[in-house]
């Protein structure tokens, strides 16, 4: 198409033009539209650029960021796990718990007691993630199905386990220390999720289980001809994104100050969202982890400004179900429009 | 690859001495349906090029992937070098230098083409990548080749031709033992296939035993040295090159004489009742392609793999998007973006290749699946209340003219063979007035018996004015059926023709036209750039 305007001999601005779709192509949509959405806000919306607001952002966004990575590698294998917001509240109710019923027995060694805490919390969500991956790789169950059953076996749990009342009583360092404290006058929620998303970069780009992944989503059948331990991969990505729902589950819980059952209906929904957002395909093995982590801030930095504009939250949960509703659509409309040769 | 093969040398030196690469005796297997396999031994040597032939469903592609390990027989002796193999996997078959090139390719099209190369065998240490090693010898494998792709492209944005290249030096990568050749050069230009087999040559005097999977007989019966003709999934004879000649070998393929495979069909061409013109599909599978079909007579469409040939019938169908062109159906220009619907209430039916993806429901029985495209006509239903009775009597009367065996309309199709399922699908066509028949692929996997079946049914469909469409990968059955037959090529339509043209040289040289366009001092690489 381009080259009909060089008849014109007007080459230059096609130069210019060809530049602007180069760094289009490499940097993608949207951390362009962030920026925009950002510098809007900024203008628009008041107390959305003050220190205390930004940190409030970064903070939350943190925990969603983890959540949608380990979504983002679900998805890459070609699943689904809609239980990563049941596996929070799982997290957040048992290590509560944990911790509230060793406080009278160790109350010299909070150490001690958080550690059994962080145990328990991770070893919920290393559960549940090995129930949906022995579950979608060994008996070809649909992830959608499995893990809306694991979904809601940990949401249960979480509520017989508690009545819906929530836990108080873990240690005051757990709280004050770690979960509302601010390292480097950052929230230590986001030093959390920047160690994540470093870990998951390195994964993706330079371990064979990252390669695995693509391949497994990309061509299932072409991974197994080609030896790759399909199913050992399947049950790991699957744990990994438990492990990282948990991980998000104890910084919330540490945040909250309590652990509750009821901890955020919709996180399940967030982080399939903001991996969708990032490019994400539902079909298998694309996905970028820094581009997740831009997704889960696109959305928290909408729901922030919705909430200073003091948006009924109600309104906004229709918010979010139409951009994920767009973001899904968009995605399969551009695989559809990419040619076949 | 074949130094590290030579560097072996007393493990090749044993391997030369026992000759007998590969050795399997009585190997069964059964599918759902049908018996895949009976009975078939087959032997390979040390540096023997051994090649199998038979026709789509003989059983060749059953064979390979047993030896490749993706399946595993029900019953039979798998021996490779001596040792007795049970429970192979993919990945054990290729540890033991077994490599396989399979015509559906077992690439992941998000990876690059290094990536693709090192799936499952990746170079690194403690789970960690080396990229530069994993380079270094990608770039060795593929110019040692002769190949013109670069390691880090991404294997979905490929040509079918480079995609087959990446397959292939996929096998490479590894020091290769047994190569498993499936229809190598499909997609390959006359210039590429020539590489290829300088290279199977070379392989030949390292001892390496390859297994040759081809339909061309002239192309084989120049690097075979035996040939397994397989039919239904029998062994039917084992035969040295060069004793037997291609009529006979075709012979043995089909069990009975070229004349009495193929009916005469006497074409009797009248109005075009369908007329494509200038048609280019939205993901540029086919451009601009234009080509008609009479009533009275089988127009033929033949070409490679991966041509278009099937997409384009598909969109007049309403199966694909058309981007520009237009589609006339009796004189009547067509809608933008035909329908299914639009189209069989104007009397064109299609017939897809995969008839169990996107042809029947399975669990179903064949009385639903035969009226499912017909439910809008009174003969079914009345004020949108189904009519039971009448379907029963329409279908039944339908099922015993196409002599389905057994004629029981409501055994589900899942029970059935290919050949019967395929006279389901037929019986679809002919629960309404379809005067355009858009056959696709229609006898892949069935049996020679229920091919000559269809053929006739071709035949009386014709003599009764009907106009049909017959897309073909099989170069025998297109060229003796069809009154005109159109050749396409990488997504164009390169030729018509009709009468004496219609043979296998000028169809070939139709597959093989760039390589005629660059017969020059071209080198390879702007041959292929395309």
């Amino acid at each position: 198409m381009m080259t009909n305007s060089t008849d014109h001999g007007g080459a230059a601005p096609n130069v210019a033009l060809d530049k602007f779709y180069r760094l289009y192509g490499a940097i993608g949509f949207l951390p362009i539209m962030l920026l925009g959405l950002i510098v809007l806000f900024a203008i628009f919306v008041p107390h959305f650029l003050i220190l205390p607001n930004v940190l409030n952002v970064l903070r939350s966004s943190s925990y969603l960021v983890i959540l949608a990575v380990g979504q983002m590698l679900v998805l890459m294998v070609g699943g689904f796990d809609l239980s990563v917001g049941a596996v929070v509240a799982l997290t957040s109710v048992s290590s509560a718990l944990v911790m509230a019923g060793l406080k009278e027995q160790m109350a010299d060694h909070p150490a001690l007691i958080i550690l059994a805490g962080v145990v328990t919390g991770l070893g919920c969500g290393f559960l549940v993630g090995l129930v949906n991956g022995l579950c979608v790789a060994f008996l070809s169950v649909s992830p959608f199905m499995v893990s809306l059953g694991t979904a809601s076996i940990a949401t249960g749990s979480a509520l017989l386990l508690t009545n819906g009342i929530p836990v108080y009583g873990m240690p005051v360092g757990y709280v004050d220390g770690f979960g509302r404290g601010l390292w480097l006058k950052l929230p230590s929620a986001v030093y959390l999720a920047i160690a994540i998303v470093a870990v998951v970069f390195v994964l993706q780009n330079f371990t064979r289980m990252g390669r695995y992944i693509v391949a497994i989503g990309g061509n299932l059948q072409a991974a197994i001809v080609s030896g790759v331990p399909t199913r050992f991969y399947l049950v790991a990505t699957y744990v990994l994104c438990s492990v990282f729902a948990s991980i998000s589950g104890l910084a919330l819980t540490a945040q909250i100050g309590s652990g509750q059952a009821a901890i955020n209906s919709q996180l399940t929904l967030e982080s399939i969202a903001a991996a969708v957002i990032a490019g994400v395909s539902l079909k298998g093995g694309v996905g970028k982890v820094e581009m997740v982590a831009l997704g889960a801030l696109f959305l928290l930095i909408l729901t922030n400004a919705m909430d200073l504009l003091t948006i009924d939250p109600r309104i906004q949960t229709i918010f979010l179900g139409v951009i994920v509703v767009l973001a899904v659509a968009l995605d399969e409309l551009s695989t559809r429009r990419t040619k076949r040769v | 690859m074949m130094e590290s093969s030579l560097a072996e040398t007393p493990r090749a030196a044993q391997a030369a001495r026992e000759d007998l690469l590969l050795e399997m005796i009585g190997i069964s297997k059964r599918f759902p349906g049908v018996l895949a396999l009976d009975d078939v031994d087959f032997d390979l040597r040390a540096g023997e090029v051994h090649v199998l032939f038979g026709e789509n469903g003989a059983g060749k592609s059953t064979l390979i992937n047993i030896i490749a390990g993706a399946f595993a027989p029900d019953a039979g002796e798998f021996k490779f070098r001596g040792r007795s193999l049970v429970r192979l996997k993919p990945h054990a078959a290729r540890m033991m230098g077994i490599s396989p090139v399979f015509q559906e390719f077992s690439l992941v099209p998000e990876l690059t083409v290094e990536e693709n190369l090192f799936l499952g065998r990746e170079l690194g240490a403690g789970g960690f990548l080396n990229h530069a090693a994993m380079r270094a010898r990608a770039r060795s494998v593929i110019s040692e080749l002769g190949f013109d792709i670069l390691p880090d492209q991404k294997v979905g944005a490929l040509s079918r031709a480079h995609q087959q290249m990446v397959e292939i030096a996929k096998a490479f990568l590894t020091e290769v033992r047994l190569l498993i050749l499936d229809e190598p050069t499909a997609s390959l230009t006359e210039a590429e296939t020539q590489n290829l087999f300088a290279l199977v040559g070379r392989l030949k005097s390292a001892g390496v035993g390859i297994i040759y999977v081809s339909h061309r007989i002239q192309e084989f019966q120049k690097i075979g040295d035996r040939i397994t003709v397989l039919r239904d999934g029998r062994k039917i004879a084992t035969v040295k090159s060069g004793d037997v000649s291609e009529s006979e070998l075709v012979e043995l393929m089909t069990g009975r004489k070229v004349g009495v495979l193929f009916p005469s069909i006497d074409h009797r061409p009248a109005e075009k009742l369908l007329e494509v013109e200038d048609v280019t599909l939205a993901d540029l599978s086919a451009k601009n392609v234009s080509f008609y079909a009479r009533a009275g007579e089988i127009t033929g469409i033949a070409g490679l793999v991966g041509c278009g040939k099937s997409e384009i019938v598909r969109a007049v169908y309403g199966l694909e998007a058309v981007a520009s062109g237009s589609i006339r159906v009796r004189d009547e220009d067509m809608a933008a973006r035909p329908t299914p619907i639009d189209m069989l209430r104007r009397g064109v039916c299609y017939f897809p290749s995969d008839r169990v993806a996107e042809g029947l429901a399975l669990g179903r029985p064949v009385r639903e699946n035969a009226s499912m495209a017909a439910l809008d006509l009174p003969t079914f239903s009345k004020a949108r209340v189904l009519r039971r009775a009448s379907e029963r009597r329409a279908i039944q009367r339908i099922i015993d003219k196409l002599k389905l065996r057994p004629p029981q309309i409501e055994r589900t199709v899942a029970k059935l063979s290919g050949g019967n399922r395929q006279k389901v699908l037929l019986a679809r066509g002919m629960t309404r007035d379809i005067s355009v028949f858009l056959f696709d692929e229609p006898t892949v996997g069935i049996d020679v018996g229920a091919k000559i079946e269809v053929y006739e049914l071709m035949k009386s469909l014709v003599a009764e004015g009907a106009a049909i469409v017959l897309v073909s990968s099989e170069l025998p059955e297109v060229m003796n059926l069809s009154n005109r037959l159109y050749v396409m090529h990488r997504s164009q339509l390169v030729a018509e023709l009709s009468g004496a043209d219609i043979n296998e040289t000028k169809i070939f040289s139709y597959f093989f036209r760039e390589k005629r366009l660059e017969d020059g001092p071209a080198p390879l690489s702007s041959a292929m750039a395309t």
